[in-house]
């Protein structure tokens, strides 16, 4: 299983990456997309929209199952990946290039708190 | 403890994703269900399916047994090897089962069962044959492994894996089956599956069950799992027992229809409850018009003539788009456009006749 050592991670199996402008590039790990199967429609947030943590704001769906995304952490939508609804499959593909949104965070220590990649992994088993 | 089939090892080995099922642990996929669904529609795939049951019926009286157990008619197997589909009814005409029969000898028939209900379907039987035709033997086959071949390659392959299988199946017509002599010793082969493809399923001894699946695999077979499996069914518009019928349901609120002979004067369990049945449902397909969402079971279904709801619905790999399985008011026509409720979304679905897709082409 791929775990990118340079991310952060949520117990509900999102990724997180720090931008230079303070902003966190969010999406699903190589374990989430591996357990949902072949993926075949996402849906995102609107940008602008203000998260909560642990509130599901995405929507990606298997040829199995529909699954909610949960915002790891609180904060402002500033950005969504419009190339993922239009081709699911890219997150069975390259889970870590196909983010699928970004937030401004409401308190600019959440990312540091989130799990590393040791303890993502521990997690998965 | 989960059950597992004689193949267990060679699906971990092949890289599968486990899942429960019926009570056993299956193969979910070896990988990408999407791409096993192709290989099957256009070149060859095969399917553990030996968590389903065979019971052979044998002793004088079989035929007339099953002429009262099932709601299709065994009297239209003419031909030793014919196989038929049916349910198995409650006498209230809920679907204890549904089920394929072959008629292999007058004092000598096989069902093929569904995994879950095996053992509830057994008791059923051996109650129903202890007070009509006690004279009759009833064997679960738990020493049979099966595999289904599917695909338009999927016999010319096994008959490549299976040397001495030609000559005895070279000839079978959809729906039939037949004993075979093959190097792996003998093996029943029968023209039958649940892919909307040609193909095979193969029952043989256990103990050959991985030398089978090995000489499919060399012969250019993919695994393929029950995830494939239910999208292959569903774009054929088959039935799913539990999914789309269950005890609580009669077979003409799902499609079944076809299979229930209530013109000819035999009586069978559950007949007269068919009878009295005021048939107020359609079963049908879907096809998801609107984007937002794929077609799941339970999902609401909104029609001018009243509400209903989804019994199956998934991702068709082969159209690209979300198909489902419906019970609706009777009035709901093919070609009617209805709503259905896709989280907090209405989407528009158009109502068509299954299947949606037979023999790699797509019919909606």
């Amino acid at each position: 299983m791929n775990v990118p050592p340079q991310l952060k991670y949520a117990d509900t199996h999102e990724w997180l990456r720090g931008e230079a402008d303070g902003s966190v590039t969010i999406g699903i790990t190589d374990h989430a997309q591996e357990a949902l199967g072949d993926l075949v429609f996402v849906e995102l947030p609107a940008v602008g929209r203000v998260l909560k943590v642990g509130e599901a704001c995405a929507i990606v769906e298997s040829v199995k199952a529909a699954s909610d995304v949960y915002a790891p952490i609180a904060g402002e939508v500033v950005a969504v990946n419009d190339a993922v609804p239009a081709t699911p499959e890219s997150l069975n593909e390259k889970p870590y290039e196909a983010w699928l949104f970004r937030v401004k965070p409401a308190d600019p220590a959440a990312l540091a708190a989130m799990l590393d990649a040791a303890a993502y992994e521990k997690l998965i088993g | 403890m989960q059950k597992r089939t004689p193949l267990y090892e060679a699906h971990r080995a092949a890289g599968a994703r486990m899942v429960d099922f019926g009570g056993y642990d299956m193969p979910v996929n070896y990988g990408s269900q999407i791409e096993e669904h192709h290989a099957v529609r256009t070149d060859a795939g095969m399917f553990d399916v030996s968590h389903m049951r065979a019971v052979d019926i044998a002793g004088h009286g079989a035929r007339d047994f099953l002429r009262g157990a099932l709601a299709n008619n065994v009297d239209k197997l003419a031909t030793p090897g014919k196989a038929l589909y049916t349910c198995m009814l409650r006498e209230d005409g809920g679907v204890l089962d549904d089920l394929i029969v072959y008629f292999l000898r007058e004092d000598f028939f096989r069902l093929v069962v569904n995994a879950a209900t095996a053992d509830k379907d057994v008791a059923w039987l051996r109650k129903l044959a202890a007070a009509r035709a006690p004279g009759l033997t009833l064997t679960p086959r738990d020493d049979l492994a099966m595999i289904a071949v599917q695909g338009p390659q999927a016999r010319a392959k096994a008959w490549q894996a299976l040397p001495g299988a030609e000559a005895a199946s070279a000839d079978l017509k959809p729906f039939n089956g037949a004993q075979a002599q093959t190097a792996l010793g003998p093996v029943f082969i029968a023209r039958t599956g649940y892919t909307g493809e040609d193909g095979f399923e193969i029952l043989l001894p256990a103990a050959q069950a991985v030398a089978a699946w090995d000489a499919l695999r060399a012969a250019g077979v993919r695994p393929a799992g029950l995830g494939a499996r239910d999208t292959l069914r569903l774009e054929a518009g088959m039935n799913l027992y539990g999914q789309d019928m269950n005890e609580g349901v009669s077979p003409l609120a799902a499609g079944l229809a076809w299979t229930v002979d209530l013109a000819s004067p035999r009586d069978f369990v559950g007949k007269a409850a068919l009878a009295a049945d005021p048939r107020p449902f359609t079963f049908t397909g879907l096809l998801l018009l609107d984007s937002g969402g794929v077609l799941r079971a339970h999902q609401k279904v909104e029609t001018p003539h009243g509400e209903g709801e989804i019994t199956s619905g998934t991702f068709s790999p082969t159209l690209g788009k979300s198909i489902a399985l419906a019970r609706l008011p009777a009035a709901v026509q093919p070609g009617d456009t209805v709503t259905v409720l896709v989280r907090d979304k209405r989407l528009a679905a158009r109502v068509v006749k299954p299947p949606f897709v037979r023999n790699g082409k797509p019919l909606v």
